[in-house]
């Protein structure tokens, strides 16, 4: 409390605005370069939030995969495109009234699976408990992955590593004007293949040359 | 009031732990050119002392000297440059450069922030100073530039993977991503400490940590005899010191990161043995610690005086085929020396 402001609920209240302003700006921007940039700031400020709620573990992954590694190639893909941006916006308007209505449908399913579990109402979402001070999620996170949740997370790892395996696959073509280097030979190689030493007098200057 | 205080209290520790980087990165550069010039048979800056007065004092003025330059230098904005993000890349280099400094535990009880997962914290950091880069790249609207920028991303990504893999070997064998713990958990003399079981990995680190700072002999990312000064070419004056700033302070992060990690931060290497434990020598503390990360700091200029620049592609090779398998395998075999029991932790 500092002036009797509730300091977490004033930077949940911050979090939230910076998250949702940016996420607005994400798909308004009119450079696709900003559009990545504030979705970098949106996954941050999420990560904020779900700091404040205790989970840092999550919140911590969260920016090191997300923004770390995921945007970073994400980025990179976006400044390479030179994209010419006024054919994306031409039908902007035409298809506005789809998008509305699936963004519609897609609420209302939304909706209704909360209805039918009986989460629909903010009394149904008590505020989560306070921690101890010896609390740590990732300890917590790990005791649940690796007991109650065991099953699934293996089976996620599985599905990561065929998708792997599958990147690899569609990238490995071999074209035979290729050069490549083989450092393992590089290495390999002896005196005796590059070095000819050649025994040869001395040359002397010709007459009348200054020697 | 007394929140305010405690606030008051953390700015004032934050500023303990920043103000002493910011000196050190200045007599960092004026180390390294000295350092390098010894190396090199030459004499290095040796004429900047006490203004008007006949001091030379070795040359140790000459830091302040080239920040009054730097700072007094103009700002250039290149033409048809994106001006906010021209100017936002150095601070965005430079924040979490300093950030990660807040869970760096310099003893057993200096460390400005214990938190359970100070070692993720720190890899989500370091892993956040690349878009200064990418940003300053694509903003100065330059071809070196970008080709800098671009390199620079690819090759972060790419070491951050090695990294990220040599950090799990210690997390196995320590059981905990707390750094205090970390160090803890290595407690005893020299023999005791992480590197001999982790060897592999240790050096592994150390090779990733150059590589993500962007120093020789991985520095393609400025690559001054191909692409002039790859990501910063464009920049000029103050914004060009922030990048220094941010460079220098993160290759002191890594260096301080390696003892922490493999070297039982502030501990005494002789602890426990006999005749020596018993003196001052045995006792661990900050000094140790610093000890150590000087060490560290002196090597990336060793290095740099030593080894040639990587080709691109060699880097990339090193990375994915080299270091990424050395470090998977020792990250198995780490976690067999854990079941086996062969590895005792706080012996």
């Amino acid at each position: 409390m500092i002036f009797g402001i509730d300091i977490q609920l004033a930077l949940f209240y911050l979090f939230s605005a910076v998250m949702l302003g940016a996420a607005l700006a994400v798909i308004s921007a009119r450079n696709p370069v900003y559009s990545a940039l504030f979705l970098v700031l949106t996954f941050f400020s999420a990560a904020s939030l779900w700091i404040l709620l205790q989970v840092e573990f999550l919140g911590i992954v969260l920016v090191v995969v997300y923004v770390g590694a995921v945007m970073v190639l994400f980025l990179f893909v976006v400044m390479m495109l030179d994209i010419n941006l006024d054919p994306l916006k031409e039908g902007f308007t035409r298809y506005l009234p789809v998008g509305i209505g699936v963004a519609i449908v897609m609420a209302g399913e939304l909706l209704l699976v909360l209805w039918a579990r009986d989460r629909l109402g903010p009394d149904r979402f008590p505020a989560p408990p306070l921690r101890d001070a010896d609390y740590s999620n990732t300890r917590a996170v790990g005791e649940w992955m690796y007991t109650q949740f065991l099953l699934p997370f293996e089976v996620a790892g599985i599905i990561l590593l065929v998708a792997i395996v599958a990147a690899i696959a569609l990238t490995q073509r071999r074209r035979s004007d290729a050069r490549v280097q083989v450092p393992a030979r590089q290495v390999r190689v002896k005196r005796e293949e590059r070095v000819r030493l050649v025994k040869m007098k001395s040359e002397m200057p010709a007459k009348g040359e200054k020697g | 009031m007394e929140a305010l205080l405690e606030l008051l209290w953390i700015v004032a520790k934050i500023l303990a732990i920043t103000i002493p980087l910011i000196v050190m990165v200045a007599f960092y550069t004026y180390f390294e050119r000295r350092v390098i010039g010894f190396m090199q048979v030459r004499m290095g800056p040796n004429r900047v002392g006490l203004p008007f007065l006949k001091f030379h004092l070795w040359g140790l003025a000459q830091p302040f000297a080239d920040v009054f330059k730097l700072l007094l230098k103009e700002v250039v904005l290149p033409e048809n440059a994106n001006r906010t993000l021209f100017f936002m890349a150095p601070i965005l280099t430079l924040a979490p450069a300093f950030a990660a400094w807040a869970v760096i535990p310099f003893s057993d009880t200096l460390v400005l922030s214990d938190i359970d997962a100070g070692m993720l914290y720190i890899l989500a950091m370091t892993s956040l100073g690349v878009y200064g880069i990418i940003i300053a790249g694509w903003a100065s609207n330059s071809k070196y530039a970008f080709l800098g920028a671009l390199r620079s991303a690819a090759q972060i990504v790419s070491y951050e993977i090695p990294m990220g893999f040599a950090i799990v070997g210690v997390l196995v064998v320590a059981g905990t991503l707390n750094l205090s713990e970390i160090v803890e958990a290595q407690q005893g003399n020299v023999f005791d400490w992480f590197w001999l079981p982790l060897f592999p990995l240790f050096i592994v680190y150390w090779i990733s940590g150059v590589a993500e700072t962007n120093r020789a002999p991985f520095d393609v990312a400025e690559g001054e005899s191909e692409i002039v000064a790859g990501f910063h070419v464009e920049y000029s004056g103050a914004a060009f010191a922030v990048f220094f700033l941010a460079e220098y302070a993160n290759m002191i992060l890594i260096s301080s990161l390696v003892p922490l990690l493999f070297l039982g931060g502030w501990l005494s290497p002789f602890a426990g043995v006999p005749v020596l434990g018993e003196t001052f020598l045995g006792q661990g503390g900050i000094h140790w610690f610093l000890l150590k990360a000087a060490f560290f700091m002196f090597s990336f200029l060793w290095l740099r005086a030593t080894f040639p620049r990587y080709r691109y592609d060699q880097i990339m090779r090193l990375g994915w085929k080299v270091l990424v398998p050395i470090a998977l395998a020792w990250v198995l075999v780490a976690a067999g020396l854990k079941l086996s029991g062969l590895v005792v932790l706080g012996s």
